[in-house]
Formats: C-alpha cells, structure tokens, sequence
C-alpha cells in the first residue's frame, strides 16, 4: 500500500478519500482539513484570543496541537468533573501535554470549585451521567471563555460526534436541535462564540494524529458513557461506513451545506429573552439558570462514588 | 503474534502471519472505529503481521452525548 502523494509505504488508510498516506502526508491532509474547515465556517481570525476545551483524550489535544501548529496561540482549559481513577489520569494527560509545550492550561475542578462531581451529580438529579456532565461542561466553558476575555472557544467534536448527534436528533425530528447543530455558532446574548475545526476529520484520524504526532492520551472510555445511546450512533454509522465509505462526512456536511439553512427559523434561542441568573450572571431564562440548580441539588447530596452510578443497572436507578 | 485489545484491556495469541484487515475481521472489529498498532507506528490495513509481532488494536470511538 503506498502513500498516494509520493508513492512510499503508507501507514494508514483513508477509505472515505480512497487514498492512504505517509505520515507526513497524513498530516498534511489532516492540516488541509482544518484549514479548510476554519476557512469555510469563518472559525478563526488571527487575532482571537482562543480557548480550548481540553478533556485529555485524542480530539481535544489533537485540536490544541493541531492550532498551534498552523500558526495559532490558544490556552486549554480542563474540567476536573470527579469520575474517580478516569478524571484523574485525563488531567494528567492535559497537564502533561500543556507542560511539555509550554502551553497554559486553566484549570476548574467541580468538587473543589463547585462542591459536587458528576457521580454525585448523576445519582442527585436521577438523570443519565451525560446530562449532568454536559450541562456542567457547556456552562463552565462558557464562564471561562467569558470571564477569561477569550473571543472564541473551541471543542474537539469530530465528524463522527457530529454525525451521531444528526443521526440522533434526525430520527425524532428535533428541528430546534437541528437547526443549531452547526460547526460555528456566533457569539450572542452572552455567550461565547463556538466552533468545532475537526468537523471534516474522522475520530479514527484524530487519534491516527496523535499516535503520527507521540501525543499521550486517555484512550480508555469514560466508565459513565458505556452504553449509552450517542455511542449506538456512532456504531451503526461505522456500520454504514464500512459499506459505503464517505456516507458521514456526505451525511453531516451536505446537511450543514443544504438543509441547515432551511431550518433556520427553527432555532431557539433566538428569540428568548434571557437575563442575568441571579445566583451567577449566566444568561438564563428563568431566574436561576439550570446549572445553579444543579449545584444547589449536587452539592447537597452526600458524595457518591463513580462505582455506585456505572453500569447499566445503576443508569436506570 | 500478541494482540492488546482496550476495554476491557485483555492480550490474545493469535496465529500468524495475518494481514490487518483480516485480523480486525477475525475479531469482529471495524475498521472505522479501531486503529492497529505496531511498536508504536500505525501500520495500514493490507500489511502483514508476522507471527512473532506484538500488536495494540486501539479504539477510537469515544464521548458522551453532547
């Protein structure tokens, strides 16, 4: 198998291109891909002052790495979200990666900042570990790009998060959803801008970069995720994939090109008035925004071990 | 040859040689969500494994809902 830019021993193979690569040439196609992603969505402006949400697994240090080596600077920012022996070994990762580059990395931890961890969150608020994990992630991300002064905050979602999340919400017809499942989202009533530049790599490239790249990272799954339904996605796209290559990226990028833009009117948000919370200053709709609820609620349980909240039978308690 | 597999992390001995793609087959993996690796450099799916290499087959597919 040769790489099919210079015609030397490829090391992988890139189905959905029908092409494998070199490791220099992986790279650079995987750079391309940025690049055109941050050109074509409007992402990046030389002079943002960047954040990125790092998690110390592959696409987050990927994305970081990726950014500065096209010439941006950004700082990470990392969540300890208190998932046992996992939330400790992904923080060293983060810390590791940042300290080896001399990159800055911000830090909040949820039981030593807000009281809780997401354990203790999940068996409180008797909700999937997501829920409580997503809404703690967004809100604090938020917080830090804002009050950090930071003009753009970037995720690591990748194709195939991005392919599994339209996948889900087109099989119930989630239109609101739908019409906000964008690659950049402007900064508006208080939030910051977001945008996700790894959109057009796959996360088996993701994590081909950082094996190409010497980058460590957590490749253990989160214990809470197991299961769950985004993961069923992803399994039965991979499953078309395999059939007929090319089907995500068709699927996710003709959507953001074609039907996206119909569903504008759909969005919400756009029209919802929102006000300060009165406990923290997000913008909220209510007087008490979601996320102080669910510190109010989380950090009044007694804390709960990441054991007792995993597994399938504890999902459903 | 060796095969590390992740979550759970286990080792098979698996008879050799063996081409990637037939490996990953045997094993009942995908090719969209698995990467193979030997002594620490990915290697493409038509190339032969030799009976005698120690391979990591490593998950790609990660993340909760969003």
């Amino acid at each position: 198998m040769k790489c099919r830019v210079c015609r030397e021993p490829a090391i992988i193979d890139v189905p959905r291109h029908n092409a494998n690569f070199c490791a220099p040439h992986f790279l650079d196609m995987c750079r391309k891909q940025v690049r055109k992603a941050i050109d074509d969505f409007e992402m990046l402006q030389s002079d943002d002052r960047i954040l990125v949400a790092v998690s110390g697994g592959k696409d987050s240090l990927a994305i970081w790495d990726m950014l500065i080596d096209l010439g941006y600077s950004a700082d990470g920012l990392y969540i300890g979200l208190g998932i046992g022996e996992y939330s400790d070994v992904s923080g060293e990762y983060a810390r590791s990666f940042a300290n080896e580059r001399g990159l800055h990395l911000v830090e909040i931890s949820l039981r030593d900042d807000y009281g809780y961890d997401v354990p203790t969150a999940t068996r409180a608020t008797r909700r999937v570990p997501c829920s409580a994990c997503g809404m703690s992630k967004r809100h604090l991300f938020d917080k830090a790009a804002i009050d950090g002064g930071y003009t753009v905050l970037v995720t690591g979602h990748n194709l195939d998060d991005e392919a599994a999340v339209l996948y889900g919400n087109t099989l119930r017809w989630e239109l609101p959803y739908l019409a906000r499942q964008l690659p950049t989202l402007p900064a508006r009533n208080g939030f910051p801008k977001k945008v996700k530049p790894l959109v057009r790599l796959s996360e088996r490239e993701t994590a081909a970069w950082c094996i190409v790249r010497g980058i460590d990272y957590l490749v253990d799954e989160c214990p809470m995720a197991a299961g769950n339904r985004h993961l069923g996605f992803k399994e039965a796209l991979n499953t078309i994939e395999t059939q007929s290559p090319g089907t995500k990226t068709a699927f996710y990028l003709n959507f953001v090109d074609k039907v996206a833009p119909l569903l504008s009117a759909f969005a919400l948000g756009d029209d919802v008035v929102l006000a300060p919370c009165a406990r923290c200053g997000a913008p909220t709709t209510g007087e008490i925004c979601a996320f102080c609820h669910l510190v109010e609620t989380a950090s009044a349980h007694e804390p709960v071990p990441v054991e007792l909240v995993t597994g399938r039978g504890a999902r459903r308690r | 040859m060796k095969v590390l597999l992740r979550n759970p992390r286990r080792e098979l001995d698996i008879a050799g040689p063996r081409r990637v793609h037939a490996l990953l087959n045997d094993l009942q993996l995908n090719r969209e969500s698995h990467l193979v690796i030997r002594n620490g450099t990915l290697v493409a799916s038509d190339e032969e494994l030799s009976a005698d290499d120690v391979v990591e087959i490593r998950p790609v597919i990660s993340g909760g809902a969003q």
